[in-house]
């Protein structure tokens, strides 16, 4: 099972390399990938460092190109795969079909990766795109069970990577709107959800409220912790109600499943939070690399470290965590 | 099809009902269908599988209905596939023989590339000339712009667009805005989606969450999310420049019928674009929406010759 780590800019890659991480997926500093922030990603001079650094570390690097080109834009795109590949990157990441298409046309030999931003949630999807552009590797939503995820393992002709660690988009990847449909900007067009220049933070007498371009997405009292406003995570009235009608901040946190991952068959487990800090890498990448080692020399007898637990606890979403969708109940 | 400036009125579609609908209702809505002037109807669940008031049969019937009243009919799939269960049923849907799919996800897509030719849903994720090359080459000859894109990338597709292809636009309605595991209506109930005792039933108009502000914000339907604001574009039927050869209406339990009718006078002529934005306001109290098409936010209500 390998571990997929997280890197928004050098000193993350090298947390990534240096706690253990069998490959790193990075981005470019454009859209042409899901975490387009402001002082985010790598120029040509970074991604060459960063390519020697893990080379000489026998990690893997890894590129996310993401998002998806229109017509307009599609060159871009375009640009972003020619450079990766003639970097010799270990793997794309790719979401669109036409760049899939471009991708396999024009760089037989290079390897592609099924972007999660691409929402193939069954064997019959992931078989499309193997089958279409040769795809060796897809990472699927954070919308099925563990059965369900066996049971797409069972069928699908190639390896399955899944979530295992960060932030918790609790929407199907790919097909989420929300941020668009509130600041015009989303994941699919422009690389980012709930982009800060839409963020406004404002205090009043007791409360905090926090608003996305002007849509009151939260107010927090003095005493709570104040999450970032992404839609899905706000506190709406539904039916008279005032609480989290789609999901409480919270982290995605696979470590109790860690031995039913493995023995279901998945192939990686990829990190989120190219967006966090090079600290929250290394933390989060030592642990995992921890836990999965353990788990590969003892599955039966496997049980997450409280200490562990505790560190991903620190620096997850509303300092709690859950199974998500793997776990039924929760959905 | 579009580039060919012939003065043909664009024609209507009925999308599929995306409520939880009793058998009788949706029967009782589709009677009504076959004497409104539509000229496609999209028939079928496409968003949770639980959801079963009618069998595969029962909308085969009423295909057969709506065929035999002169509508073309298209049987539309599920958005988001997660069971094998629910793989098993595209499957039957996509070799129904009689009527032509609407894939709204690349499970269905594989079952139909290169087979049968098929209609590409809004959820597939056509952003681009290539992507859609791509799918036309498999056997797509109609496909459904993504509701987050704008008139302009539109009108740039129709630059590249392959001789004979159908391009239609989501044009009335509450645009489907995401799908979860999660079913947010259960969750309302605090019951988990396995227990969900069909409660979206209650909610033939699905379930309105509002900020903390009480502002209309968003629709709860099931797994799926909608926008609160109804998008209305009513006055890109009158646009020969936008040039799309299906206005696409999505259904509400009431008031239906009036925007059909509204949106067919306009396309006639018998109608100014502006009066109908009236009367569709009138209809609506959530209000409108077309951001998207004028490359701003989704709930963004711009101001158009034709009005809004």
């Amino acid at each position: 099972m390998e571990l997929v780590c997280p890197a928004g800019n050098v000193p993350s890659l090298k947390a990534a390399v240096d706690n253990g991480a069998d490959a790193v997926y990075i981005g470019f500093r454009n859209e042409t990938n899901a975490r387009h922030f402001a002082g985010l990603n790598f120029n040509d001079k970074q991604i060459e460092q960063c390519l020697a650094y893990a080379r000489s570390h026998g990690t893997k690097v890894y590129v996310a190109i993401n998002t998806y080109p229109q017509p307009g834009n599609f060159k871009k795109w375009e640009r972003a795969v020619d450079q990766a590949a003639e970097y010799g990157v270990d793997a794309l990441i790719l979401a669109d079909i036409g760049v899939m298409d471009y991708a396999a046309g024009k760089w037989p030999k290079l390897r592609l990766h099924l972007s999660v931003q691409a929402s193939a949630t069954t064997h019959e999807a992931v078989r499309f795109y193997a089958e279409q552009f040769g795809v060796q590797r897809a990472v699927i939503p954070r919308v099925l069970s563990v059965k369900q995820v066996e049971a797409l393992i069972n069928d699908s002709p190639i390896p399955i990577e899944v979530f295992g660690f960060g932030s918790l988009c609790v929407m199907v990847e790919g097909r989420c709107y929300l941020s668009s449909y509130v600041t015009g900007q989303g994941p699919n067009t422009f690389g980012a959800c709930s982009p800060a220049s839409f963020v406004r933070w404002s205090e009043t007498d007791s409360k905090l409220e926090t608003r996305l371009n002007g849509v009151l997405i939260d107010q927090i009292n003095k005493d709570e912790n104040a999450g970032y406003p992404t839609i899905c995570k706000g506190r709406f009235i539904v039916n008279g109600e005032t609480g989290y009608a789609i999901e409480e901040p919270t982290s995605l946190n696979t470590l109790p499943i860690l031995p039913e991952l493995l023995r279901i068959g998945v192939s990686a487990i990829k990190i989120e939070g190219r967006q966090r800090s090079p600290a929250y890498v290394a933390k989060v990448t030592r642990v995992l690399r921890a836990a999965i080692d353990a788990c590969m020399l003892d599955p039966e007898n496997f049980i997450p470290d409280e200490d562990w637990l505790s560190q991903l606890t620190s620096v997850s979403e509303g300092v709690q965590t859950t199974l998500g969708a793997y776990q039924r109940e929760w959905q | 099809m579009s580039t060919s400036g012939k003065a043909m009125p664009a024609r209507l579609s009925l999308g599929p009902i995306q409520y939880y609908w009793g058998k009788e209702k949706i029967i009782d809505f589709y009677r009504s269908v076959e004497t409104a002037p539509v000229d496609i109807v999209y028939l079928g669940e496409t968003v949770c599988s639980k959801r079963r008031s009618l069998r595969l049969k029962d909308w085969i019937e009423i295909a057969e209905r709506l065929q035999s009243a002169g509508k073309e009919v298209v049987l539309s799939t599920l958005a988001l596939l997660e069971a094998n269960s629910e793989l098993g049923h595209v499957r039957k849907l996509c070799a129904n023989g009689a009527f032509p799919i609407e894939a709204n996800d690349m499970s269905a897509v594989q079952m139909l590339a290169g087979k049968t030719k098929f209609i590409g849903g809004a959820s597939l994720n056509i952003y681009n000339s290539r992507t859609l090359k791509k799918l036309v080459g498999m056997g797509m000859t109609r496909w459904v712009m993504p509701v987050e894109l704008s008139q302009d990338v539109f009108m740039d597709f129709q630059q590249a667009m392959p001789a004979g292809i159908e391009s239609e636009v989501f044009a009335w309605g509450r645009m489907p805005i995401a799908y979860s595991a999660r079913c947010y209506t259960a969750r309302a109930h605090k019951v988990p989606k396995d227990a969900c005792g069909y409660c979206c039933i209650d909610y033939p108009d699905g379930l309105m969450l509002s900020t903390r502000e009480d502002e209309d914000f968003l629709v709860i339907n099931g797994i799926q999310t909608q926008s609160a604001k109804v998008h209305n574009l009513v006055h890109a039927l009158g646009d020969s420049a936008a040039g799309a050869d299906i206005f696409r209406l999505s259904p509400q339990s009431e008031h239906t019928p009036e925007v059909i009718s509204l949106f067919d006078r306009v396309r006639n002529g018998a109608l100014e674009a502006d009066e109908a934005t009236d009367e569709l306001k009138a209809l609506v109290s959530e209000g409108l929406c077309n951001g998207y098409w004028f490359n701003e936010a989704g709930m963004a209500s711009c101001s158009v010759a034709g009005g809004q």
